[in-house]
């Protein structure tokens, strides 16, 4: 049980995007192809393709309601998907309900962050997956302990261990929540807002935990409207409109006045490769 | 950030003695509160009465009708606390109670003999299985098909109270296997005072071993502790309690016929004028609905399915997301609600010695209201085993007290109406008070 991923990737883990030449790039591994889902008529995901390489971090931009938190709860589970294929390191993989993506690896960090209220953080923490005894009962004790050392390192003050959840802060909350996604050695990871509930400092932590994930080897959907935390944290942009991918582009490749017609206008800039989403 | 100091340490001294003793100890003053209430229901009681209610006999007759009740409301604990509601507890009481009835007195005599050795065993797992298989199947619509539990359990309340009557079209099936009529009391269905003291004994060492080992593990772990005279205070309260049970249990006598009988029948010579003490003990059905809350609570606290329960109380969505198969767990507690109804028919149907078709009728009522007055909230996420037990002692103190009394029984059921509404207004606003 680690907090630090098991995949560290080549020596001083060099930023994917600018160093490795696109000819020689990691691995893929999520592969989402023609996704689609509609709800009662309404195309909230309109034949979506989107790949994540090992190591990178994708921002997902988009205006509200664009469909990118749909499209990421597609992928961790949350949602069945009408049509598509989702590919994870190559072999096509079944994601039915959250159950099956932590089993692929693929952890969230919901917008919602999803915990239980009511439950303490060690519980909150292993929900779905705690420990327990060789008698088959939980084991508090091992929970809390491990649940101690990883708050104390995303939140190092963070004491308040034997109460519920919703008598803590916000960003203590958020903590939380991202702590639930790291503790269980997640290959991928998805983070839908994972600043909005915090204050500048917190933010400015929360950056510097991406960054060392991706350090890690951790592949990383980021999902945010902030464009200045995308182009500080995020390899390549993808924009999504109306449900559909208006296109996506290495950052270094696009201005972020280009990023925002991307996702006002749905107009792809030369730098970005074309979805079905653009307009001419 | 003041507030995320540890709790042990400075904050500790803060406070009177009273309020130090209730943080070191980590006693839940709202379980308390209720502890409180009901002692002042037992001296008003008290007083009202003549001085009729606070006796061994009364007591004692309270702890074995209170069983039934606190059984299922062990179960209603956790339907409230995933958000449902079971209405229909009382009619699947009065079914299983009429097929555990039928299949003593028609179909086990075929295989077991009239009334064998275990006719008792083979009608109370047929009871169980009967009761798992309500609960299955309520369980199964609800989580599965989407139908409201309270919709669900409103027609479980009409369905299975008329299939009660369908059973025998309305008859009353009796008498009981003899073995079987122990679980529901009576002088022969209690442990006498030997074994009664042994359970305490066992009751008191459980009470300290498990705050010895309770220490030791958090020590292990670093965790805060409870200071020393804490544990002490702890340990010497529960283990008074224990004995002070007992001992009440144990000051009730066997009524004379039945002692007259026992001598007779055992040879036993008496001096001229001499009066045999035969204690009841403690009745097997307050054996059994301790057993269940012991049970409970462990299921509750201390196993991934109880986790799930209260997980799935607090945030669905949030349950359903970290990969909890919810509908599988809403499920298997009404299966498990079926199980504790079948238990609570057994003792009902061995106390009357007797299945009725109107066996359990408004027990739904004080069932939900133990477990609400016991602390579980109706919005989902908390409640506690215990709080629920000593929310049917209460609901059950309030039903002898007023019978004591000689209250009409119609007035009887206003009461309890009432009650229930008051309590949950109370619930409601000492929450908003401790959020």
């Amino acid at each position: 049980m680690t907090v630090q991923p098991t995949v560290p990737i080549g020596g001083d883990a060099p930023d994917v995007a600018s160093v490795v030449a696109p000819d020689v790039r990691p691995a893929k591994v999520i592969e989402m192809e023609d996704v689609s889902i509609s709800f009662g008529g309404i195309h909230a995901v309109d034949h979506a393709s989107l790949d994540l390489y090992h190591g990178e971090v994708v921002a997902l931009l988009g205006h509200n309601g664009a469909g990118k938190s749909t499209l990421i709860k597609i992928l961790s589970g949350a949602y069945r998907r009408d049509g598509g294929t989702i590919r994870v390191r190559g072999q096509e993989a079944r994601i039915d309900n959250p159950r099956d993506a932590k089993a692929y690896g693929i952890e969230t960090i919901y917008q919602s962050l999803a915990l239980a209220d009511n439950v303490d953080t060690a519980a909150n923490l292993y929900l779905g997956r705690e420990l327990r005894t060789w008698f088959g009962t939980l084991d508090d004790a091992a929970m809390e302990s491990h649940a101690r050392e990883v708050m104390g390192r995303l939140n190092p003050r963070f004491q308040r261990f034997k109460e519920p959840v919703k008598a803590l802060s916000g960003g203590q909350r958020q903590s939380v929540a991202i702590a639930r996604a790291i503790l269980f050695d997640a290959k991928i990871l998805i983070m839908d807002e994972p600043t909005a509930a915090l204050g500048p400092q917190e933010t400015a932590g929360v950056a510097e935990l991406i960054k060392q994930l991706k350090r890690d080897g951790i592949s990383i959907f980021l999902i945010s409207h902030d464009i200045e935390d995308v182009f500080e944290l995020a390899d390549r942009v993808a924009v999504m409109k109306n449900g559909q991918m208006v296109g996506d582009a290495p950052v270094h490749a696009v201005t972020r006045d280009e990023v925002l017609g991307m996702i006002i206008l749905g107009k792809c800039p030369p730098g970005a490769t074309r979805g079905p989403g653009a307009i001419d | 950030m003041s507030t995320s100091k540890p709790e042990q340490g400075a904050r500790s001294d803060e406070g009177g003695p009273l309020a130090r003793l209730f943080r070191a100890t980590e006693i839940d003053t709202r379980m308390l509160g209720m502890i409180g209430a009901l002692l002042l229901i037992w001296i008003v009681f008290h007083l009202m009465s003549g001085d009729r209610f606070l006796t061994p006999r009364n007591l004692w007759n309270l702890s074995v009708q209170t069983s039934g009740v606190a059984i299922m409301s062990t179960g209603m604990v956790l339907i409230i606390v995933t958000r449902n509601i079971d209405l229909s507890v009382g009619s699947i009481l009065g079914f299983v109670a009429m097929m555990m009835g039928v299949a003593q007195t028609q179909y086990l005599a075929g295989f077991l003999g009239d009334y064998g050795q275990y006719t008792w065993a083979a009608a109370l797992v047929i009871g169980m299985i009967v009761g798992a298989s309500v609960g299955a199947l309520h369980g199964f619509v609800i989580a599965y098909m989407g139908v409201p539990a309270f919709i669900v359990t409103l027609g479980g309340l009409l369905v299975w109270r008329g299939a009660a009557w369908w059973v025998t079209s309305g008859q009353t099936v009796a008498p009981m296997d003899p073995t079987f009529r122990l679980m529901g009391g009576g002088p022969y269905g209690a442990i006498g005072a030997f074994w009664s003291w042994m359970v305490a004994l066992v009751a008191c060492l459980a009470i300290v071993a498990g705050l010895y080992f309770g220490r030791r593990n958090r020590k292990r772990f670093d965790f805060p502790l409870r200071p020393l005279w804490a544990e002490f205070t702890l340990a010497g309260v529960g283990c008074s309690l224990v004995l002070l049970a007992v001992g009440v249990a144990n000051a009730y006598p066997w009524p004379r016929g039945i002692v007259r009988r026992h001598v007779a029948e055992n040879g036993i010579v008496l001096a001229e004028g001499e009066q045999l003490f035969i204690a009841h003990g403690i009745a097997i059905p307050v054996l059994i609905a301790i057993g269940v809350g012991i049970v409970m609570t462990f299921i509750a606290t201390r196993t991934r399915f109880g986790r799930y329960v209260f997980a799935m109380g607090g945030n669905p969505e949030a349950a359903e997301l970290a990969g909890i198969n919810t509908r599988w767990v809403t499920m298997k507690i009404f299966i498990l609600m079926g199980i504790l109804c079948a238990i609570a028919a057994a003792i009902s149907t061995a106390r009357l010695n007797a299945s009725t078709n109107a066996q359990g009728t408004l027990d739904e009522l004080l069932v939900i209201a133990a477990a609400v007055i016991g602390g579980t909230s109706l919005g989902g996420g908390i409640g506690t085993i215990a709080g629920a037990m000593i929310g049917a002692v209460v609901m059950q103190s309030l039903q002898s007290g007023m019978v004591l009394l000689g209250v009409d029984a119609p007035f009887q059921n206003v009461v309890v109406g009432v009650v229930l509404v008051i309590a949950v207004w109370l619930d409601g606003l000492y929450r908003k008070r401790s959020a």
